[in-house]
């Protein structure tokens, strides 16, 4: 029963980290009609940032500035690379671009910081374990779970009632007619953009303070992320965040049973869920068929 | 006739390929990889390029196919027909099971549900490890001389042998595919591609048609698949992992995505520059990520694009 709890725990942590990846992916391919393939990239970058600059700035001062600065890096790449092809309506090129900007970062990140694994420190105070019997609930997990779903409501509050947010759900809707009101479609897409990179590199922090840095951990996030849009369905974001936390558990819960399986439990889930319900658990009718 | 004099041409240097490639600095192994991955390019170009469906989970069926020949070879039987047989239809049948999960959709979602799809069949080989080997790969089985009746293809110990056993999978696997593409099959995929909608309104099931490409597409990566096993005598979960995908299709659009040959080009640019950039640089990758950048923004069309827009300007 412990076992069960410890890995469903682990599980859990995982799920959040994967929601995280899958919100920012899911803004970026609902606004920018993006498939980020290089959102792994962006995570690594916020994590190797942060750890670059907890020496100056210290824990507290990483976590923000790591992931502000991946999203000025999204908002870069967004203006030289991606911004040249949008008017292309095939999504296979904005799917290769990423692409190779994903196999660029890795690389570099390599080459910077080199191919073996760091770890990233986590101060003490949140780093001690809350009971003694339940061990492996240490404060930095909780931690990460409360700056998650802090994220994860600021995202909700701007999307709901700022200016921008009404403007970015516009766009999701129908661009054209967002930009036919006189919104700047570019800005509003940059910022999006831009958006979706913060949170992948404010993932990527946390997730360094479990699981360490190491230039291909992206890679490994990515796709459960995407098989977590994928379950809540395309087009939700909130469908993204329970996509990714439930992946999460039942990865984790497998493990208990069936270690071997714990990988692949998430892709038959998917699978799963296309056969009983083909567009996710929260997808709009009618999008992307 | 232009087209069947270049094709004759292609032939005769493939079927030459042995004795010059040695001459300007190749090897003939080099060659054998590139006809193999042309065969699984093309396949996927069926889907890709005609049919408008954006697959980038295609390694699942070519890694499928490299399994499927290197168990039969390790622990079923020594035999290259049999082992060829079985892994094209075990990752074929594979694709054609689950093609009805994705032909329903389009576009971005096309993508993703075939990329996540590759990525169960990869981590099954990687978790299956007392039969798959696991990360470290399939190793320990080889390819097997085939006998017609008295004669008998050194193609175990011959790397040109096995060459040319290539060159003949090459050449069926086009043949089929042109007639493929000349049949009513073919005309309605490239119909599909070009307006969906209205071949939905002339009453045409869409979807079977999505389904039979993917399929099909299938079955001839899982061929190339099996070929590229044995080529090495080993295959590995890389076979599998969406970074082989993603080079098959860039390989595709290198070469120009509505061109029937045009995927045999884009990888022999590919496949010749990336055994020549991880021999002279350790940061290879970075160099491959910069070709899928500048492709993607300056030769959308492929190398052939570039050279049909001359024609059309001339």
């Amino acid at each position: 029963m412990e076992l069960l709890l410890f890995n469903a725990f682990n599980g859990l942590i995982q799920g959040v980290f994967y929601a995280l990846m899958a919100l920012g992916l899911a803004l970026i391919l609902s606004l920018n009609s993006v498939i980020n393939m290089a959102h792994g990239g962006f995570l690594v970058i916020g994590a190797y940032l942060a750890y670059t600059l907890i020496p100056y700035l210290g824990f507290w001062g990483a976590l923000i500035v790591g992931p502000v600065l991946a999203g000025v890096i999204g908002l870069i790449v967004e203006r030289i690379l991606i911004r040249p092809i949008y008017k292309r309506v095939d999504p296979i090129y904005s799917l290769l671009l990423t692409f190779g900007l994903a196999l660029i970062i890795e690389d570099m990140t390599r080459t910077i910081w080199g191919p073996q694994g760091l770890p990233l420190e986590v101060p003490d105070i949140i780093n001690s374990p809350v009971s003694e019997v339940y061990f492996f609930i240490t404060g930095y997990r909780l931690f990460v779970m409360g700056v998650t779903a802090a994220a994860a409501i600021g995202l909700y509050l701007l999307l709901r009632y700022t200016l921008l947010g009404i403007r970015i759900r516009a766009g999701i809707r129908d661009l054209e007619t967002t930009a036919a009101l006189g919104v700047n479609i570019y800005k509003l897409r940059a910022l999006n953009f831009g958006f979706g990179c913060i949170f992948a590199g404010l993932a990527g922090v946390l997730a360094a303070g479990v699981l360490g840095l190491t230039p291909p951990m992206g890679n490994s996030l990515i796709m459960p992320s995407f098989v977590a849009i994928i379950i809540g369905g395309v087009g939700s974001l909130f469908g993204a965040v329970l996509g990714g936390l439930i992946i999460g558990l039942a990865a984790g819960v497998v493990t208990t049973y069936y270690p071997a399986a714990s990988e692949a439990v998430i892709y038959l889930m998917m699978l799963i869920v296309l056969v009983v319900r083909p567009r996710g658990l929260f997808g709009e009718e009618g999008l992307f068929e | 006739m232009t087209r069947l004099i270049s094709v004759g041409v292609m032939w005769i240097i493939l079927i030459l390929l042995p004795w010059w490639l040695p001459m300007i600095g190749g090897y003939t192994a080099l060659g054998s990889k590139v006809l193999i991955y042309a065969i699984a390019t093309m396949g996927l170009n069926l889907v890709l390029g005609f049919t408008g469906g954006l697959s980038f989970g295609q390694a699942a069926y070519f890694g499928l196919g490299a399994y499927g020949a290197g168990m039969t070879l390790k622990y079923l039987a020594l035999s290259t027909p049999l082992a060829i047989l079985i892994g094209t239809l075990v990752g074929g049948l594979a694709a054609t099971i689950l093609g009805p999960l994705v032909m329903r959709r389009r576009g971005i979602y096309f993508a993703m549900i075939t990329i996540a799809i590759g990525q169960l069949f990869y981590f099954v080989m990687v978790r299956w490890n007392n039969v798959t080997g696991g990360e470290d790969g399939l190793a320990g089985f080889g390819r097997q001389d085939i006998h017609l009746g008295p004669a008998v293809i050194p193609i175990s110990s011959s790397g040109d042998a096995f060459y040319y056993l290539v060159l003949l999978g090459f050449t069926v696997a086009v043949a089929i595919m042109w007639v493929i593409l000349q049949s009513p099959l073919g005309h309605t995929w490239v119909a599909i591609r070009e307006n969906r909608r209205r071949m939905e309104f002339l009453g045409i099931r869409v979807e079977r048609y999505v389904w039979a490409a993917f399929a099909i597409a299938g079955f001839i990566t899982a061929f190339a698949g099996t070929l590229n096993a044995m080529l090495f005598n080993f295959t590995s979960p890389q076979d599998l992992h969406w970074i082989l995908s993603g080079n098959f299709v860039i390989m595709i659009i290198l070469g120009g995505m509505r061109s029937f040959f045009g995927p045999l080009i884009g990888v022999i640019i590919f496949v010749v520059a990336q055994d020549y950039l991880s021999s002279v640089t350790g940061n290879w990758m970075t160099f491959i990520g910069m070709i899928f950048v500048c492709i993607v923004l300056l030769f959308p069309r492929g190398v052939l694009g570039i050279f049909n827009r001359r024609a059309e300007a001339i």
